[in-house]
C-alpha cells in the first residue's frame, strides 16, 4: 500500500516535472537569430545532437542581460546555454549571474596547440569562452553611388557634405562614442582615457551631434541590412557577418567599410543555476572545438577565436573576415573592462543627448 | 412610524432577554440564506479572484515595491553605512570609515557582489561605479602586497588611487542609500536627487530626461486621442444610422485591423510611410512632392500608427453609445426650428458624451503606456515612456527605476479615473 | 372660409418609394382645413407615418407636391416649416432638464430670456406639471414625459402639431385619459392636428376625420361617425370596430337594397360596393345592431346556437353558431331586462336590412 501510494506520487510528480524530464535530454540555447543563429545551428546544434543524441531548443532574443537576470533571481533558470556579447559576460560574471567555465575543460586544438595558447587574446574568459569575433564595421549599398567617389573611410559616415543622405547607428555609446572621437583625429589609445573626462565625452558628442538629425537608429541585428536595402539610409552601422550574409547569400550590391572596424568577442555564457549544468558545459566546449568554429565560419563571416580555425579556411573566406590581414590594418579594439565600468553613466549621457 | 419603532424595542428585549421570537429565527433564516447565496456567488468568481491576483494586482504590488524598496547597500556594505551614521557631510569622514569601506570594497569585490552595488550607487552619483571597481581592484592588490598599516594609510591609498575619494560626494553617495526604503527611485524619474548635503534637489539640466519625456508622452497620447476622436466620431455615426447590411461590411472593415497583429500593423506602416514607400512613390508620381518626405521613425510615424492601432477602442464605445440614441431626438430638435448644426452640438453631441469618455480614456491610457510601436517607428523622436521603462528593464537592468516609472505612469492614470469620475462620472462611462 | 382655411394642408397625388420599385405611398392626396384634427389610422407599414415624415421634412416625396398654407414645402428644411411635433417615444432631451427641454425651441427662435422663462411656466402649468422643471425626463413616468413632449410641440406656438403615435407607450387608462387631454388642448388652441395611430378607438374618440390607410392608399376618408356606420369597404368595416363577416354571393341588387345568399339562406343588405348580380361579396354586421329573439320588425331572422357567453360587465358577449359560421359575435347589453340564455340554446337572431352592409369581397388573409 504504502508502495502504491509512493508510485503514485512519483508518477503525479513526474507529470508536472515533465517538462524538467523532458529537459534531461536537452538544452535550450538562446540565440540572436537570423543568419547567425542558422550558422550556430549547422556548426555546433546538428553535429552535437548526432554525437551525444541531445536535443537542442533554439530560442531566440535580442542580447542583453535582462531575462538571465529575471531568470536567476526568480531561481527558474530556463535557459541552459546563452549567445553573449564579451561585455556582458564580464558583467554578468562580476554580477554573479553566470556559471564559470573551467578553461581547463577546452579541448587543445587539432594541431596539438594547447587552448591557452590556441584561442586568441581574451577570448578564454573565467564565465565563458569566446568563439567569435564580431565587428562592427560600416556598409553602404555602392548601387547607389553610380560612377561617383565611393565613401571608403570612416570620416565619410560624418561627412554630410560629400555623402548625403541618412545614416543608421546602433542605439547605444558604445562603438559609438568611440568612433566619433576616432573620426575627431583622436589617437586609437586615447580614447578611453579621453571619454573618462567630461572634456572627452562633450567632444564625442559634439561630433555626432553633426549628424544627429540624420541618424536613424538601429536596435536589432537584422535592422541595418534591411534599412539599406529598403533605401531608408545611404549608410549604416552593422554586424560584419549580417552584410557579409546580405552580399553572398541574398546578393545585395552591399559594400563593407573595414576603416576604424570595432571588433569584440561573442560566446556562449551560461546561465547560473541552470539544471543541466554539465551538458551546458559539454556543449561550450564541444561548440568551442577547431573544427566547429571553422564550420560556423563557412556559415556567417564572424571570425574564429581560434588560430587553429582560421587555418582550416580557404582564402577566399579568410579575405572576408575581420581577422583578414587587409581588413584588420586601422581596427580599433573594443574595450570590455573599460565599458564595464563606465556603461551605466555613458548610456544615461547617450540617451538624454537622444532624447534631446 | 410609531409602531415601528416599538416593535424595533420589543424584538431588542426579547434579544436580550435571550428568547429567540419568531422574528429573530426568521432573521437568522433570512440570512443563512443569504450567506448560502453569498457564499456559492464567492465560490463562483474564485478562480477569476486569484487569476486577477496572481496575474495582474500581485506583479503590480511588486513593482510598486521594487521601485521603493532599496536594501542593497544596506545589506551589502553595513559597516560603513552604520559608521556615516554621525557624518555631517560637511567634509571627508574620519580614517576609520575609509578603513571599514576599504575592508568591505575589497571582500564585496571578492564575493562577486561588487558590481551589483557599485551599480546601484552609480544610479545615484554618476561615476560611482569606475570609482568603486577600480578601487577595489586597487586596495586587493595592496592587501595582497604590504597590506595597510593604519586607517590614515588606507585613506591615502584610496584618494592615490582615485582622487574622487578626497571630495565628500562617494561617501554622500552611499549615506543617501542608508534605508531600506528610498524615495530615490521615484526622485530620479522626476529628474531629481538627494544631493550631496542629502536634500531633495533638481537634477543638473544636463541629465534631465524624464520630465520632459513624460510631458511628452502625454502630449502625444493627447495628440492621439484627439485624431482618433475626428477620425472616429463621423465613422461611428455612419455605423451606427446605416442600414444593418452596409454597417456590418463597415464594422468588419473597423474591426479587421484590431484582429490583426500589433506587429504586422505597425510594420506595414513602416512599409507605407517609409522614405521609398508607397505613399512617397505615389506622391512623387503624381507630382506632389519632389524630395521624399520623411515620414517614419519619428514622432509623425509614430502618431499616425498609433492613431491607426487605436481608432476602434475610439470607435466602438463612440458606435455602441450613438446607436442607442434615436433618430427621433434629432428629428425632434429639427422639427423644434434648430438648424442641423445647431441641433448637432446641442442634441447629439451632449448624447454621445459618455462614448466620447470612454473612448478617449481607453485610447489616452492605452496610448500613454504603448511599447512596441514606437519601438519599431519612432526613431530619436518617437520614443515615449514606455520605451525607458523597458530600456530600463532589459538594457541598463535598474528595476527600481523602471518600476518607479511604472509607478508614475500607474498613478497618472488613476488620477486621470479619478478627475474623469469627478468630472463626467465613472458608472456613465459606456465601453461596449 | 377661404381657401387656404379649408386647404391648410395639401398633399397633391404624393407617392413616396424607397427602393425604386415598391412604392410605400400610393397617390396619396389629402386637405386638411385649418383647425381640423385629422388622424391617419392603418396598420403598421401602411405608409402613414412616411406621409407624416414627408410633410414634417425628414422624408421628400417621390412625387406629388405638399402645401402648407398655400406654401409648397417640397424644398423647405425640416426646421423651417415650423411645425410642432410629438414622436413616439416622446423623444424629450435626456440630458436637459424639462424646463430646458421646453425652451428649446424658444432658445432656437431666440426670444428673450424673461419671455422664454414666462412661457415655459404657462406650458408646464397647462399640463399641470409645475413641480417637475429640473428635473430629467428619466426621473418622470411615462404620462408625465408624455404630456412634456406635448408641452414641448406647442410651447412655440404652431400653426400645425404632428402627432406619431404619441400614446403608443401607455397604458390603458393613461391613455384614455390623454386622449381626452389632447382632444380639450385642439380645442382651446385652435390648432389642426395631424394624428397618426394604429388604434382605432384612438382615431374614434378624438377625430375630425379619419383617414383609413392599407397598403399605400386611403381607403376612406370620413368622419368617424360615417367610417364606423357606412364603411365603404370590407377593409375599413373590418379594421374599425368589431365586425361580423359572412361571405355570400349577390343574388339581386334593388335601389336601396339587395338579397345576398349566404350558405343558402337569403340575407337582406344594403348594396354599398357590389355591381351585379353573381359577384362574391362579404356582409358586414356590427355585434351590437344584432337582436336575440328579435321581433316581426326585423327584416333578417335566422336561427343560431349558443356556443358561447362571456361576461363584460356592461355587456354580455354571445357566439353563436349561424349559417355553418362558428364565430359570429353578438353583444347583448346588460340593461334593465337581461336575457336569460345559458350555452347550447337554440335562439332567433335577427337585424335590420340598414345595419348589414354587402361589401367588396375580402381579400384572404387580410383582416
Amino acid at each position: 500500500m504504502k508502495n502504491k501510494i509512493r508510485n503514485l506520487s512519483f508518477a503525479s510528480v513526474a507529470l508536472l516535472l515533465s517538462s524538467q524530464v523532458l529537459a534531461d535530454n536537452s538544452l535550450t540555447v538562446v540565440s540572436w537569430g537570423g543568419a547567425f543563429t542558422k550558422s550556430q545551428v549547422e556548426a555546433y546544434h546538428k553535429p552535437f545532437t548526432a554525437k551525444t543524441g541531445t536535443e537542442i531548443v533554439s530560442e531566440d532574443f535580442s542580447g542583453g542581460l535582462a531575462e538571465i537576470k529575471a531568470q536567476v533571481e526568480s531561481g527558474n533558470v530556463t535557459w541552459d546555454l546563452v549567445s553573449l556579447d564579451k561585455p556582458d559576460i564580464v558583467r554578468g560574471c562580476a554580477e554573479g549571474l553566470l556559471e564559470p567555465l573551467d578553461p581547463k575543460l577546452l579541448q587543445p586544438g587539432n594541431d596539438g596547440t594547447p587552448a591557452n595558447q590556441d584561442f586568441v587574446d581574451g577570448a578564454i574568459h573565467e564565465c565563458a569562452v569566446a568563439s567569435i569575433v564580431v565587428s562592427n564595421i560600416l556598409a553602404y549599398d555602392k548601387s547607389r553611388y553610380s560612377g561617383e567617389s565611393t565613401p571608403s573611410k570612416l570620416k565619410d559616415l560624418f561627412d554630410l557634405k560629400k555623402f548625403p543622405g541618412r545614416r543608421a547607428l546602433q542605439k547605444q555609446p558604445q562603438g559609438n562614442l568611440e568612433w566619433a572621437l576616432l573620426a575627431d583625429g583622436v589617437a586609437p589609445d586615447r580614447i578611453y582615457p579621453m571619454l573618462e573626462t567630461r572634456e572627452g565625452r562633450d567632444r564625442a558628442f559634439r561630433k555626432l551631434d553633426t549628424i544627429k538629425s540624420n541618424v536613424v537608429w538601429w536596435t536589432t541585428g537584422a535592422q541595418p541590412a534591411q534599412l539599406l536595402a529598403d533605401g531608408e539610409v545611404v549608410m549604416t552601422s552593422a554586424f560584419n557577418g549580417r552584410i557579409d550574409s546580405a552580399q553572398y547569400v541574398e546578393g545585395k550590391p552591399f559594400e563593407i567599410i573595414w576603416d576604424h572596424q570595432i571588433g569584440y568577442m561573442n560566446g556562449w555564457a551560461i546561465p547560473k543555476g541552470t539544471k543541466n549544468l554539465k551538458k551546458a558545459l559539454e556543449f561550450a566546449v564541444f561548440s568551442s572545438s577547431t573544427q566547429a568554429l571553422a564550420d560556423q565560419a563557412r556559415w556567417i563571416a564572424y571570425g574564429p577565436t581560434r588560430k587553429s580555425s582560421a587555418a582550416m579556411l580557404d582564402q577566399e573566406l579568410l579575405a572576408r573576415l575581420p581577422t583578414a590581414p587587409e581588413n584588420y590594418q586601422t581596427v580599433f579594439l573594443f574595450d570590455d573592462e573599460w565599458w564595464i565600468d563606465y556603461a551605466d553613466e555613458l548610456n544615461e549621457e547617450f540617451n538624454t543627448w537622444l532624447a534631446r | 412610524m410609531k409602531y415601528e419603532a416599538i416593535s424595533a424595542g420589543a424584538l431588542d428585549e426579547s434579544q436580550t432577554i435571550g428568547t429567540p421570537s419568531t422574528n429573530n429565527s426568521l432573521k437568522m433564516q433570512l440570512r443563512r440564506a443569504e450567506r448560502w447565496n453569498r457564499t456559492r456567488a464567492f465560490l463562483l468568481v474564485v478562480p477569476l479572484l486569484l487569476f486577477v491576483g496572481v496575474t495582474f494586482i500581485m506583479p503590480i504590488m511588486d513593482m510598486l515595491h521594487r521601485s521603493i524598496h532599496d536594501p542593497l547597500i544596506v545589506d551589502h556594505l553595513p559597516k560603513t553605512v552604520a559608521a556615516l551614521e554621525s557624518w555631517d557631510r560637511q567634509q571627508i569622514p574620519e580614517d576609520t570609515t575609509y578603513a571599514v569601506l576599504a575592508q568591505e570594497l575589497v571582500s564585496l569585490h571578492k564575493q562577486r557582489d561588487l558590481a551589483k552595488v557599485a551599480g546601484r550607487l552609480n544610479t545615484e552619483f554618476s561615476g560611482m561605479r569606475s570609482l568603486l571597481s577600480k578601487s577595489a581592484r586597487g586596495l586587493a592588490r595592496l592587501n595582497a602586497g604590504a597590506g595597510l598599516e593604519s586607517a590614515a594609510d588606507t585613506r591615502e591609498a584610496m584618494i592615490r588611487i582615485d582622487a574622487r575619494w578626497s571630495d565628500i560626494q562617494p561617501w554622500a553617495a552611499i549615506k543617501n542609500l542608508n534605508s531600506r526604503y528610498t524615495l530615490s527611485y521615484y526622485l530620479a524619474a522626476l529628474d531629481m536627487h538627494y544631493d550631496v548635503s542629502g536634500d531633495i534637489s533638481a537634477q543638473p539640466e544636463r541629465r534631465q530626461i524624464y520630465k520632459a519625456l513624460l510631458i511628452k508622452t502625454f502630449a502625444m497620447s493627447a495628440l492621439i486621442t484627439v485624431l482618433c476622436l475626428l477620425l472616429g466620431y463621423p465613422l461611428a455615426h455612419l455605423l451606427a444610422t446605416l442600414p444593418e447590411s452596409r454597417s456590418n461590411l463597415l464594422m468588419i472593415m473597423v474591426l479587421l485591423p484590431f484582429w490583426t497583429s500589433l506587429l504586422v500593423r505597425t510594420t506595414s506602416w513602416i512599409v507605407l510611410l517609409q522614405t521609398e514607400g508607397v505613399i512617397n512613390d505615389v506622391l512623387i508620381s503624381i507630382g506632389l512632392i519632389s524630395e521624399r518626405i520623411r515620414m517614419v521613425h519619428n514622432l509623425f510615424g509614430t502618431v499616425i500608427a498609433m492613431t491607426h492601432i487605436l481608432l476602434p477602442f475610439m470607435v466602438l464605445p463612440l458606435y455602441s453609445v450613438m446607436k442607442n440614441i434615436s433618430p427621433s431626438y434629432m428629428r425632434a430638435a429639427r422639427s423644434l426650428g434648430a438648424k442641423p448644426a445647431y441641433a448637432f452640438i446641442h442634441i447629439y453631441l451632449p448624447q454621445t458624451l459618455p462614448g466620447i469618455g470612454a473612448g478617449a480614456i481607453l485610447t489616452f491610457i492605452l496610448s500613454i503606456g504603448f511599447y512596441i510601436t514606437p519601438a519599431l517607428v519612432g526613431g530619436r523622436s518617437g520614443q515615449m515612456i514606455s520605451n525607458f521603462i523597458a530600456y530600463h528593464m532589459q538594457t541598463s537592468l535598474n528595476w527600481g527605476l523602471a518600476a518607479a516609472l511604472g509607478g508614475i505612469l500607474l498613478g497618472m492614470v488613476l488620477l486621470l479615473y479619478f478627475v474623469y469620475n469627478r468630472l463626467i462620472g465613472i458608472n456613465s462611462l459606456k465601453v461596449g | 372660409m377661404n381657401k387656404s382655411d379649408t386647404h391648410y394642408v395639401r398633399f397633391l397625388n404624393v407617392q413616396k418609394t424607397y427602393d425604386g420599385e415598391n412604392l410605400v405611398v400610393k397617390n396619396f392626396n389629402l386637405d386638411i382645413a385649418q383647425g381640423e384634427f385629422v388622424t391617419m389610422l392603418g396598420p403598421s407599414g401602411s405608409g402613414k407615418t412616411t406621409c407624416l415624415m414627408m410633410l414634417a421634412g425628414f422624408e421628400s416625396a417621390t412625387q406629388g407636391e405638399i402645401y402648407i398654407d398655400g406654401t409648397p414645402v417640397n424644398n423647405l428644411a425640416p426646421h423651417k416649416r415650423d411645425i410642432g411635433m410629438v414622436f413616439q417615444n416622446y423623444a424629450l432631451f435626456p440630458h436637459l432638464t424639462i424646463a430646458e427641454n421646453l425652451s428649446f425651441p424658444l432658445k432656437v427662435r431666440k426670444l428673450p430670456k424673461s419671455d422664454i422663462e414666462q412661457r415655459v411656466k404657462r406650458a408646464l402649468d397647462m399640463i399641470e406639471l409645475p413641480q417637475v422643471a429640473g428635473r430629467r425626463p428619466g426621473q418622470l413616468s411615462g404620462g408625465q414625459q408624455q404630456r412634456v413632449a406635448l408641452a414641448r410641440a406647442l410651447v412655440f406656438e404652431p400653426k400645425l402639431v404632428l402627432m406619431d403615435e404619441p400614446l403608443g407607450a401607455l397604458d390603458k387608462q393613461l391613455r384614455e385619459q390623454m386622449q381626452y387631454e389632447i382632444k380639450r388642448l385642439h380645442e382651446r388652441l385652435g390648432i389642426t392636428v395631424l394624428y397618426v395611430t394604429h388604434d382605432q378607438t384612438e382615431a374614434l374618440t378624438m377625430s375630425d376625420r379619419i383617414a383609413v390607410f392599407n397598403e399605400g392608399v386611403v381607403q376612406q376618408l370620413a368622419s368617424p361617425t360615417e367610417l364606423y356606420e357606412r364603411p365603404s369597404n370590407a377593409f375599413v368595416a373590418q379594421f374599425i370596430g368589431e365586425n361580423n363577416k359572412l361571405s355570400g354571393q349577390v343574388e339581386q341588387i334593388n335601389q336601396d337594397s339587395c338579397v345576398v345568399s349566404v350558405e343558402g339562406c337569403s340575407v337582406q343588405a344594403l348594396p354599398v360596393n357590389i355591381r351585379q348580380c353573381g359577384e362574391p361579396t362579404t356582409l358586414s354586421i356590427r355585434p351590437e345592431r344584432i337582436q336575440i329573439n328579435p321581433d316581426a320588425s326585423y327584416d333578417n331572422r335566422f336561427d343560431a346556437r349558443v356556443l358561447e357567453l362571456i361576461y363584460h360587465g356592461d355587456h354580455l358577449r354571445t357566439r353563436v353558431e349561424l349559417m355553418n359560421h362558428d364565430q359570429f359575435i353578438v353583444k347583448v347589453p346588460n340593461g334593465a331586462h337581461p336575457l336569460a340564455i345559458s350555452k347550447g340554446d337554440q335562439v332567433q337572431v335577427g337585424w335590420h336590412r340598414r345595419d348589414c352592409r354587402a361589401l367588396d369581397a375580402m381579400i384572404p388573409g387580410r383582416p
